[in-house]
């Protein structure tokens, strides 16, 4: 092609110029709405709001209220109880579903398909559903005792000190199926010939699995966990559609703390210090996980 | 008062419901001589209720430009009334409960309504509780619509006509009667398991069990020294009697639910406000006949309101000013509070009204809100925001809910309960 050096110059300063151009507006949305909030949050946390945003500097006056709260340290407790498990829950049974689907059984696809179905689902309908099928009048208990088993009890639900475990029984149901994708993944990327050696010096199965197998996944199993956990720590909806945060205040997480004292208690500023103190705590997860993983192409 | 599904939908909605404020509404002009009005009045009665303010308003020609955020029991429009007052483009008035009229007043963002007020004599014919809420440093900053009780006790009549259960005057019979009924196979007490309710009926057993005075002293006036008392002690002993009768089903039930157990003969008593009325009516029933009222035995002489308040916005257009004017005029018009309290089921909050168009159950309530505006025991309601702060009453509804879910004794609630009321003060 025959083009006039100067256009060409235009073209290839486009071409410099084109990505930055059409990146900066998200560029500057994101520096606004997610910094700049970060921010403006961090501030009212310092500040005497209550109903409005209030600028006048309050010290750790909001922190230290937030932090002789007795609704914060159930939140606290709860977030704690319903974080392990759930991380711990998915983790092993997406990892136990991953290995039986890794045997070559047939129909894989379908079973794939049925187990990664509950991801599809918004937390609210999971939690709405689960909320009927365990409540003792609705759901199964009741259908139980119309079946003629009079005796059986499951009133979890219902019951204070039993309740953050309902949540974290639906919160796996949702999860596990996308944790057990993952693993699949990795499985199928593990090297065949290994295993193939494996298997020719007679080594068992469980040993294969526990030596070799397993020991390799352990980028899935970093992966999982940093997915798991901040989901855990920001788990609202769930909450709010199973329990609405009760019995009480049995089921109360940080995420429903911070809505309630922002939007029915008119405490802004405790709110507001309720809310840094998540991101401080999802931020201490993921910026190791994010500096390890981008660190890694350079070793 | 709305479904847990509901709370949901709507917290997803605030968002957009701010973005769509400061865009979409700022675009309809208020020049038409219409108002806008922020509300949570969505359901049968209230929306009715509200339709006559809008027919009122009609006949003077000024449009209604309604402005409906459903859910929350009044969160969901609270938070969106906050955006459109920072974003400057107040509506011209919003329905408000408690101290929320007196926060915005002090923030300076309300119109005076002193011209109406004494064109209409409010000073005079609203009780005094009321001009707490509705005057701001001697100005009247809201116009009342109605009083709401919550010392109520709603009844199944037929099952106490075949249990041989007599109305009762003393908390003892009170129980006695509930012990009948749950002999006889039915739940004594319809009880929805939520904060504010667990609250509601708290509110009555302290009412019921340390009288009025006490119950300022501890509700009103937050005396550490009262609400870590014997009496407090002896206020959760009984509340901890009373939910012997309620079914193991009840956490997390809507109220309109357990009104339904009563009215469906599955429970024998309710202890609500009086919006329950509502319930009843619309299920065809006729109080007196086939369901009866009574104040929550112990409380005859006292009665726990709350009142919804109308507050206008300050604006500089003179048009905008006087359609105000004219709305908070109607609200407070005799015809007007009698014509709004048929509708929801409360009654007027003017005392100087005949009670002839309200039903058997309002007559009474409005007679007994008038003696006690008269003898001083018309006190706020707790649990609906009237006698403390926004803070303070979240704080004794996490006490309340975790003695209800729990089993703490009742010295250790008295004292958790001073303890969370001076945190939310501090």
């Amino acid at each position: 092609m025959s083009t006039p050096p100067s256009s060409r110059g235009i073209g290839e300063r486009l071409q410099h110029w084109l990505p930055r151009l059409v990146l900066s507006p998200s560029f500057v949305l994101v520096l606004f709405f997610v910094y700049g909030f970060i921010l403006w949050s961090t501030w009212i946390s310092f500040s005497n709001s209550g109903m409005l945003p209030d600028y006048t500097w309050a010290g750790t006056r909001q922190w230290s209220r937030l932090w002789s709260s007795w609704t914060w340290g159930i939140a606290l407790h709860n977030i704690w109880v319903f974080g392990l498990l759930y991380i711990v829950s998915c983790t092993v049974l997406g990892l136990l579903l991953a290995i039986l689907l890794d045997q070559r059984i047939r129909a894989e696809g379908t079973l794939r398909t049925i187990y990664l179905y509950p991801m599809a689902l918004s937390f609210i309908v999971t939690g709405t559903a689960w909320q009927w099928f365990l409540n003792p009048g609705l759901g199964l208990e009741r259908t139980m005792h119309s079946l003629g088993w009079e005796s059986f009890s499951f009133n979890w639900l219902i019951d204070a000190n039993m309740a953050i475990y309902t949540v974290v029984i639906a919160a796996v149901w949702q999860a596990t199926g996308f944790i057990m994708a993952m693993f699949l993944a990795g499985l199928r990327g593990i090297d065949g010939e290994m295993i193939k050696a494996a298997q020719i010096d007679g080594a068992p199965t469980w040993k294969i699995y526990g030596r070799i197998i397993i020991p390799q996944l352990r980028p899935v199993f970093l992966s999982a966990i940093v997915v798991l956990a901040h989901l855990a720590i920001k788990s609202f909806d769930l909450i709010v559609a199973m329990t609405g945060g009760g019995p009480g205040n049995a089921t109360a997480v940080p995420a429903t703390f911070m809505y309630s004292y922002a939007f029915s208690r008119n405490e802004m500023g405790i709110a507001s210090a309720s809310a840094v103190f998540m991101l401080a705590v999802i931020a201490a997860l993921i910026i190791p996980y994010l500096y390890s993983e981008l660190r890694e192409p350079r070793s | 008062m709305t479904t847990t599904f509901n709370k949901c939908l709507m917290a997803g909605a605030i968002p957009l419901a701010i973005l769509l404020s400061s865009s979409a509404f700022a675009q309809e002009g208020t020049s038409k001589g219409e108002v806008e009005v922020l509300n949570w009045w969505t359901s049968g009665g209230e929306a009715k209720a509200l339709g006559a303010l809008k027919d009122k308003l009609a006949d003077d020609g000024i449009g209604w430009q309604n402005m409906p955020v459903a859910g929350g029991a009044g969160t969901n429009a609270m938070a969106v009334l906050r955006s459109r007052i920072t974003s400057n483009n107040p509506p011209t008035a919003a329905q408000v409960l408690g101290y929320d009229a007196q926060d915005w007043a002090d923030r300076d963002a309300l119109s005076p309504l002193d011209d109406v007020a004494k064109a209409g004599n409010w000073d005079e014919v609203f009780p005094q509780p009321i001009q707490r809420f509705a005057k701001s440093d001697g100005h009247w900053i809201a116009a009342p619509f109605e009083i709401h009780s919550t010392n109520w006790v709603w009844a199944n009549k037929s099952m106490m006509d075949e249990l041989g259960i007599e109305q009762p005057d003393t908390w003892e019979a009170f129980i006695a009667s509930m012990k009948k009924a749950q002999e006889a196979g039915h739940t004594g007490l319809a009880y929805g398991g939520q904060p504010w309710q667990d609250a509601t009926v708290f509110e009555n057993v302290v009412l019921a069990t340390g009288g009025a005075d006490f119950y300022r002293q501890a509700m009103i006036d937050l005396d550490p020294k009262a609400l870590d008392s014997d009496t407090m002690v002896r206020s959760f002993d009984r509340f901890r009697e009373l939910l012997q009768y309620k079914d193991d089903n009840s956490p997390g039930r809507d109220w309109n639910l357990a009104t339904a157990m009563v009215i469906n003969g599955d429970a024998l008593y309710q202890i609500m406000g009086d919006w329950a009325k509502g319930e009843f009516l619309n299920a065809g029933l006729k109080p007196e006949q086939d369901f009866m009222c009574f104040r929550t035995p112990g409380t005859q002489d006292a009665v726990t309101f709350n009142s919804d308040l109308m507050i206008m916005f300050k604006n500089d257009d003179e048009q905008q000013q006087s359609m105000q004017n004219t709305m908070a005029g109607i609200i407070g018009s005799p015809e007007f509070q009698v014509t709004f309290s048929q509708l929801k089921g409360s009654v007027p909050a003017r005392t100087d009204l005949s009670s002839d168009g309200l039903d058997a159950c309002a007559q009474r309530g409005y007679e007994q809100a008038k003696a006690a505006a008269e003898s001083d025991t018309l006190m706020g309601s707790m649990a609906h925001g009237y006698a403390a702060p926004a803070g303070v009453k979240n704080a004794v509804f996490d006490i309340v809910s975790s003695f209800v879910n729990g089993n703490m004794p009742s010295d250790v609630a008295a004292e958790q309960l001073a303890m969370a009321v001076q945190g939310a003060r501090s």
